[in-house]
């Protein structure tokens, strides 16, 4: 029986109607091939505009709908859904853009409707090629992953287990925590970090719906929205967990110690350690690294003073396989290492901090325990702090990376405190303090004689180094003890050289180190900056490509504590949405392999990014996982016996459409 | 009337699409000699797409992908870049000089690009002029 087509064109009010001549088009259109009517209609989107389109299809008995109206982005789901809900299978209808594409674009009148013509051409004959499709209904697993035990993470699983979801969390560190773990005070409020955080790390520990998997990592993830499988390596920690106590009479008698991670290698741990004393779970591991046993095959203390008898050095580590409908990726970032700028002398001049190693050194639990001295115990008189160290920088990073103004402004006020007459300077290129309650704390700062030099510092020297360069026009008298910074004052328009006692740098938030390895993993695109990329950078924040992944924090970009937060929350709602759905519909124009055509040369293997085409040995056939396919079409281009239809962008729909446009 | 070259361009649905659709929200005006064909990636360009569309008529054919690394579908694009060199060289056993397939990347924020590379193609097939297949004698002895 021939297809019935109708076809409307939208004026889109003078959107379209302004520059294309729609009554031509439609003119035009009823004399292609198949269409039994053609319309023109002021707004095809509106109620009426629909509810005619339905109309048509009840009482012509349509069996192919062409809407030239405005591009598919758009409204292509609006029409789908009205065919449906005529009675029409909603892969019948079939949108030609005439409005981005062609009436928006276009000057000439008479070109613009050529054009319109023939992107009607093409979809009226890509419509008479169309085959109805059903969209597939999949269960979703009623639990969520979240990858990485930061706030951001943190923040997630609690709202997510506090709706009841099963939710499993995975910490590559002994402990969850993150960067926020680390922090004195936060900025602007000043609300001691540990306090604020500390009680949500120990509700995820003790939540019922929270199975805290830490010092683990994934190994593997395949699957799909709401049925992934998960492989978590857990790491051997040498220490029985369950028997473990936590009484930490082994970290007090193991005789070796190395530098702290958690305090940046300012202060001393054991080799079987819980890197803080607030560490969720509270439990000790064995670094292997540094124990004396694993090193040398002696020693054996901790087991001998462990009176549950929890030490086990032949621990292995071990695979769990989780289920999970969501994920949410809460990886975080990492500190740009300062040693990468030698100019600033970071790892060369004793009295140059990175900004993690501030926190710790101002850290009431930290090595000095709060004080701020220099590393021989001087009180030190005056302080630089310089912002964007490898941020805002064409040879580092261009982005800003939004938090150092803050908590350098955070810094001048603590230095203050504690020593009310030391000299604080920041070297800034601008203020940015955007922030709620932001820009009042800049202002309080300056109010509290904290001296800002609107300049990039360039060069750090030792007081040696100065003296040995110095020309001495400037008289700076300047001690061994002291370093030097130089900048610009763009203010004052001339070089300043200012004497300091210590030195805090605010290295660039980067993604880190592994993001690639990462973003393959969970198939996760990243930005020319290396963080995770959102679907969209308004719209869909937490979203991504990998429908049923989500992301969180510091992972997808540079963010202060509100921002990671409020991305926390963002993801669990994404994917509380998607797992109270109970069931989704997926793509319904995945590939479909034809045995009888296919040669079993399994090019199409290799091809396919998700691992969805499998070999059937025996029969020596590519066998399709529908379920994994996300329908991009590359199989089908790449099948050299014609095997592979891509639905609803099949050759014969293509080429139909291909002479369609051609046609006029 | 002087020579206007019809083009058929496959376009790819998230980002180059996109991006040609952001051209128009932003009002960019550009030669409408090129028919869109969307499909879902540039990696699912077929190389009888490019045929048929020549065998229609074309006088070239545009395709358009996300940047490297940014493909929808983890490679797709890199995938065309691989076939498209290889398509080329067919294109040139045929008689149809190469120039006549394009290859590029326009992001979904590249609106401004998506404008320029039209124009330009435009412009470049208008200087090749029309695609006569059958009055190209190489066409004869390659067939042959
Ligand atoms: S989705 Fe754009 S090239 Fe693959």
């Amino acid at each position: 029986m021939p297809k019935k087509i109708g076809v409307y064109i939208c004026h889109c009010g003078s959107n379209i109607a302004g520059t294309v001549d729609v009554e031509a088009v439609a003119e035009f259109a009823k004399g292609l091939g198949g269409v039994t009517l053609a319309k023109d209609y002021k707004f095809m989107c509106s109620d009426p505009g629909q509810d005619m389109l339905k109309e048509d299809i009840r009482s012509s008995g349509l069996d192919g709908v062409v809407i030239a109206a405005c591009s598919p982005l758009m409204h292509e789901l609006t029409f789908r859904k009205a065919a449906l809900e005529a009675g029409l299978n909603p892969f019948l209808v079939q949108i030609a853009n005439i409005r981005e594409q062609c009436s928006w674009v276009t000057e000439d009148r008479a070109l613009a409707t050529q054009k319109a013509k023939a992107l009607v051409a093409g979809a009226v004959a890509r419509a008479l090629s169309h085959e109805p499709l059903e969209m597939r209904r999949v269960e979703v697993q009623p639990s969520a992953l979240i990858v990485g035990g930061g706030i951001a993470g943190i923040q997630a699983a609690l709202d997510l287990a506090d709706a009841g979801v099963q939710v499993y969390m995975v910490e590559r560190e002994p402990t969850i925590g993150g960067h926020m773990a680390m922090f004195d005070k936060t900025f602007p409020t000043l609300d001691c970090s540990a306090c604020i955080l500390t009680p949500k790390m120990t509700a995820v520990g003790s939540h019922p719906n929270i199975q805290l998997m830490a010092y683990s990592e994934v190994e593997e993830v395949s699957g799909y929205i709401g049925n992934f499988r998960v492989k978590v390596r857990r790491k051997a920690a040498y220490v029985d967990h369950d028997k473990c106590t936590g009484c930490g009479l082994c970290m007090e008698k193991c005789p070796y110690k190395v530098d702290s991670e958690f305090d940046q290698g300012l202060s001393k741990r054991r080799a079987i350690y819980v890197p803080f004393p607030q560490a969720v779970p509270n439990k000790p591991v064995i670094d292997r690294d540094a124990c004396a046993y694993f090193k040398k095959g002696k020693c054996r203390v901790c087991e001998k003073v462990c009176e549950p008898g929890a030490i086990d050095f032949e621990q292995q580590d071990s695979i769990e396989e989780i289920e999970t409908g969501a994920i949410i990726v809460s990886t975080g970032f990492q500190a740009m290492d300062m040693t990468a700028m030698p100019q600033l002398g970071y790892g060369k001049h004793a009295e140059v901090y990175s900004a993690l190693e501030f926190e710790r050194l101002n850290n009431a639990a930290g090595p000095t325990l709060g004080k701020i001295v220099t590393k021989d115990g001087r009180e030190p008189t005056s302080v630089a702090i310089l912002h964007c160290t490898g941020s805002r920088d064409e040879n580092y990073h261009r982005y800003c990376s939004r938090v150092c103004c803050m908590y350098a402004l955070k810094y001048a006020h603590l230095i203050k405190e504690k020593i009310p007459e030391a000299a604080v300077y920041q070297f800034y290129i601008d203020m940015r303090c955007f922030g709620k309650g932001y820009e009042e704390f800049y202002q309080r700062l300056q109010e509290e004689g904290v001296r800002f030099i609107r300049g990039k510092a360039a060069q750090v020297w030792s007081g040696k180094e100065y003296r040995a360069i110095a020309t001495d026009d400037t008289g700076l008298e300047v001690d061994d003890a002291q370093l030097v910074v130089q900048a610009e004052d763009t203010l004052l328009g001339k070089l300043v050289r200012v004497p300091v006692d210590m030195i805090v740098l605010t290295p660039a938030f980067e993604a880190r180190d592994d993001a690639e390895q990462v973003g393959k993993a969970f198939l996760l695109n990243r930005g020319a900056d290396g963080f995770f990329l959102e679907q969209h950078p308004k719209l869909a924040p937490v979203s991504t490509t990998n429908d049923g992944v989500f992301i969180a924090g510091g992972c997808q970009g540079p963010k202060d504590i509100p921002d990671t937060v409020a991305q926390g929350s963002a993801a669990a709602s994404k994917a509380l949405s998607l797992i109270t759905r109970r069931e989704i519909e997926i793509e319904a124009n995945t590939a479909y392999i034809d045995e009888e055509l296919c040669s079993g040369c399994k090019n199409c293997l290799d091809i396919c990014p998700y691992n969805a085409i499998d070999f059937d040995d025996e029969k020596n056939r590519a066998v399709l996982n529908e379920a994994l396919c996300k329908a991009c079409g590359t199989c089908a281009a790449t099948c050299p016996s014609g095997a592979i239809r891509a639905r609803h962008f099949a050759d014969d729909q293509i080429f139909a459409e291909i002479e369609g446009v051609m046609s006029i | 009337m002087s020579f206007e070259p019809k083009i058929v361009g496959f376009l790819c649905n998230w980002c180059s699409y996109t991006g040609a659709d952001l051209a128009g929200t932003s009002r960019m005006k550009y030669l409408p000699n090129v028919r869109v064909v969307r499909i879902m990636c540039s990696g699912r360009l077929d190389p009888t797409f490019v045929m048929k569309a020549f065998s229609q008529g074309a006088d070239a054919v545009l395709v358009a992908g996300c940047h490297p690394g940014d493909c929808h579908y983890q490679n797709g694009n890199m995938k065309t870049l691989r076939r498209i060199p290889l398509l080329r060289r067919t294109l040139a056993q045929l008689g149809i000089e190469p120039e006549r397939l394009r290859l590029e990347w326009v992001s979904a924020s590249e609106g401004e690009r998506y404008q320029s590379v039209v124009n330009e193609f435009v412009e470049q097939v208008r200087k090749l002029g029309p695609l006569n297949l059958e009055l190209d004698p190489s066409v004869e002895r390659a067939a042959g």
